[in-house]
């Protein structure tokens, strides 16, 4: 498929394998980057696209496999030295000083100095910032405070910062998740001026948009494994997108057949400004509910409005068929509306605690009298829970952090559980976890459907949402843009609704809102 | 499994604490046999009665991530309020006053728990704006006057000369004051409330935890303390000065950091904040009496206390990494 002729080839990575405790997170992947192309990089999430870039980036050492660079075989150790072999990388997130100015925002770590006292000579500094930004076109001064900057003119300073690390190799990780539809024009523009200039330029993109406006080539990663290289006029979207996810959809847990109750929850036109807008659904008794769509659509935030963590502007929620307020977590419970967060260590547990102490933390009142700990009654029931959970330890008093990822997650379900709740929110429950571990969440999410709850599950992952849920919720940029019954669907028309173009939408969508990243 | 291997842990160090307080004592008394007799291991738990007592409520304050730089002055401040009034009314009974000190001391340490919890000021910036709000009131109040002994009841100096079932009556409040410390610690619904807002706000939130409500009471209990330890210490020197207790708060402070409590917040109990205020005390009590220098009091007080930090840093690296091995099984 590629084409290895050498004399254009400036980087290329042959058999590529790193390996994390218990995960393969890139197997034998092969890239190759040509002098002065834009190259794509695709994949869903977890295909293995950022511990690639930080391969080259330095960051990481791979297991396996060689690094060629002009022909030559090399290791980059440190992001130092893969820098100086003229690498550079713009993350999404920008990751910039906000209260230093353009300047010295780009020459952080690469001062210009003069004298024996390594003096900043700052009108160096100063003209040299200025040329690289005009030759970016940017139109905005090296003296301007980096915080006081949009995304998109932060990430013009990236850009310059790379140029002035001389980077004949810039790797963009998703530039255009957080711009309007005129930023990402602008940023477009930016990226082909660096290919005329010589540079190749590694674009990692969600968006069809992006990858067949600009780029030259694409590439394709599926989990963890090297899929194949094409020239952009030769493969349609639809085979891209089949590309990414063609894998068959192993059906271990068949759907298991719940009646569905009554209707527990309805989200009416909820409204958060600069994160979502508009969303409506409605779950029942015994109803797997999967949200779904790129990471950054605005699932989390959805959920966690719902949970009173941060508060709907405009729109009605009604929790079995009466109007709720929710503006705090407590508000949320009281409502019997539980959230298991997506970052189990951060948001989910307190990791120097033992477990038992974990599981009741939101229920303290049930084991308590006047105050008091009935001590007692509280292990008895995180045993009870535990051991429901089937949570692999040796006791209630075993701490957090020495367990599994999914031991943790399963601990964490067990958290909510402790209340009386109608509706359980899982966001991403099974990432990070092994096969097996994910196995046994997925046993427990098809348990608390028949118990009764109705479940909302937020998750990126295809087979996961086909395989569990009743009804499919697809977002796209803080919108509703699908609902779609599991049955009668299928992993091509839930991505073609989470990232493919709708030219009328899209526009009218993008056009006047500011979405999220930006307040 | 394989032996057990060799872990700093929780109980360790306070076994290590311990040890070295036994060692340190042992130490003194050969060099002066006066340190363990009975009337002066009296007046080193007198003198160190009051250090435990605020080391109570400045535990709970770090714990929930936070600093309380005020307490000095409602020292000050309570005791001189309470003097003055004592002075004014001498009939009024010693509970009376142990009351009010520490009404006094509750309302300014709900001012800061209203503006840290509530207004989302930093807790170092909130009470450093106190203390010197509070000091100030506390010279104006006694217009810039001492209230010395003679104008104090033979009452209100009982408080701190008097004993109870033979015991001195500072130490018999301190041993209340951590009796109740205890169990609301370790054993209702709001102390644990505390610790989890301390080790995970994030998490804590999730999980339904009004964290506002209990970083006022934090301080609010802090400040209750400050107050009933002001009219103890005005008691115990009988003298009410406005510069009483200046600085005190760092004594506190560590106190608390060589019992093993974390100022990052979440972490300490009260075993290891008790030997943490003993050490103290006897560093205080002991050191002039085997003659060391005052500057060099000041140096091996400082020398303990980094030296016990590096330790917890130790503990804790240990414990982490020790749950990380035990994941990998």
């Amino acid at each position: 498929m590629s084409n290895n002729d050498e004399s254009e080839s400036l980087l290329e990575l042959r058999h590529i394998t790193k390996i994390f405790p218990g995960v393969k997170a890139l197997d034998e992947v092969h890239f190759e980057l040509r002098r002065g192309e834009i190259h794509g990089l695709m994949g869903e999430n977890g295909a293995g696209k950022s511990t690639f870039i930080k391969i080259i980036t330095g960051v990481h050492s791979p297991e396996a496999g060689e690094i060629i660079l002009d022909g030559k075989p090399v290791e980059f150790k440190t992001p130092v030295e893969a820098q100086k072999a003229g690498v550079a990388a713009i993350y999404q997130h920008v990751t910039c000083y906000p209260d230093l100015t353009v300047a010295e925002n780009i020459f952080m770590g690469h001062e210009k100095t003069s004298g024996f006292m390594k003096r900043i000579d700052w009108k160096a500094t100063h003209a040299e910032a200025q040329r690289l930004l005009d030759q970016l076109d940017a139109k905005f001064s090296s003296y301007e405070r980096m915080g006081g900057l949009s995304v998109a003119r932060q990430q013009i300073v990236e850009i310059a910062k790379a140029l002035s690390t001389q980077a004949r190799i810039i790797i963009m990780d998703e530039p255009t998740a957080a711009l309007t539809q005129h930023e990402s024009e602008e940023l477009y523009r930016i990226t082909e001026g660096l290919r005329e200039g010589g540079v190749s330029v590694i674009f990692i993109s969600h968006r069809m948009e992006d990858i067949q406006r600009l780029a030259d080539r694409v590439t394709v990663f599926r989990d963890a494994r090297y899929i194949g290289t094409w020239p952009i006029g030769e493969i349609s979207q639809d085979k891209l997108i089949v590309a990414m996810v063609g894998r068959e959809i192993s059906k271990m847990f068949p759907k298991r057949h719940i009646r569905l109750g009554e209707e527990v929850l309805r989200v009416e036109n909820l409204t958060r400004v600069g994160f979502f807008r508009d969303v409506s659904f409605t779950l029942r008794r015994g109803e797997i509910l999967a949200l779904t769509g790129l990471v950054g659509a605005g699932r989390t935030e959805v959920c966690e409005s719902i949970y009173g963590v941060f508060p709907w502007d405009a729109g009605r929620v009604f929790v079995a068929g009466k109007p709720a307020t929710v503006r705090t977590p407590m508000d949320a419970l009281a409502l019997g509306i539980g959230y298991l967060p997506e970052d189990r260590q951060k948001q989910g547990l307190i990791l120097d605690w033992a477990i038992g102490k974990n599981i009741t933390l939101p229920s303290l009142g049930k084991y308590s009298r006047l105050g008091w700990m009935d001590e007692k009654a509280e292990n008895a029931a995180a045993g009870t829970l535990t051991e429901k959970l089937s949570v692999k330890t040796k006791s209630i008093f075993t701490r957090a952090s020495a367990m599994s990822g999914g031991n943790q997650q399963k601990v964490v379900v067990a958290k909510i559980l402790t209340n009386e709740l109608k509706v359980i929110i899982l966001d991403e429950p099974t990432k990070g976890v092994d096969v097996a571990a994910k196995a046994a969440i997925y046993e427990i999410i098809g348990d608390l459907a028949e118990q009764g709850y109705g479940v909302i599950l937020v998750s990126s992952e295809m087979p996961e949402v086909l395989e569990l849920s009743d009804r499919i919720v697809v977002m796209k940029e803080g919108r509703v843009t699908a609902c779609l019954d599991t049955a009668a669907t299928n992993q091509e028309e839930i991505l073609h609704a989470a990232m493919v173009i709708d030219v009328a939408h899209d526009s009218a969508a993008r056009s006047g809102e500011a979405y999220h990243g930006r307040a | 499994m394989a032996a057990r291997k060799f872990v700093l842990n929780e109980n360790l160090r306070e076994l290590g604490l311990l040890m070295f307080i036994i060692a340190l004592s042992a130490g003194v008394q050969a060099r002066n046999p006066v340190f363990l007799t009975v009337s002066n291991l009296t007046s080193l738990f007198t003198n160190t009665a009051i250090l435990a007592i605020l080391a109570v409520g400045m535990t709970l304050v770090l714990i929930t991530r936070g600093i309380d730089l005020s307490i000095g002055a409602t020292i000050a401040f309570a005791g001189m309020v309470s003097s003055l009034t004592v002075a004014a009314y001498p009939t009024i009974s010693p509970a009376l006053s142990l009351l009010q000190g520490t009404l006094i001391g509750a309302f300014i340490g709900s001012i800061i728990g209203l503006l840290v919890a509530r207004f989302n000021v930093l807790p170092i910036i909130a009470t450093l704006g106190l203390m010197n709000i509070v000091r100030g009131l506390t010279f104006m109040v006694s217009g810039g006057k001492w209230v010395s002994s003679y104008q104090m009841s033979t009452g209100f100096k009982a408080i701190a000369t008097g004993k109870t079932l033979g015991l001195n009556n500072l130490v018999v409040i301190a041993i209340l004051v951590y009796a109740l410390a205890w169990y609301f610690m370790n054993h209702t619904r709001t102390g644990r409330r505390i610790y989890a807002v301390g080790s995970n706000p994030e998490a804590a939130a999730i999980s339904g935890i009004p964290k506002k409500r209990l970083v006022f009471l934090a301080y609010a209990l802090m400040g209750a303390l400050a107050g009933l330890a002001g009219v103890l210490w005005v008691a115990k020197f009988a003298s009410a000065q406005g510069d009483t207790a200046m600085g005190y708060e760092l004594q506190v402070i560590a106190a608390c950091i060589l019992g093993g409590v974390s100022i990052s917040g979440g972490v300490g109990r009260l075993s290891g904040l008790i030997l943490g205020t003993v050490l103290l005390g006897i560093l205080n009590n002991a050191l002039p009496l085997i003659n060391v220098s005052p500057f060099w009091q000041m140096g091996i007080q400082g020398i303990t206390v980094l030296a016990a930090v590096l330790t917890n840093v130790m503990v804790k690296r240990n414990t982490d990494r020790n749950a990380l091995r035990r994941r990998a099984i």
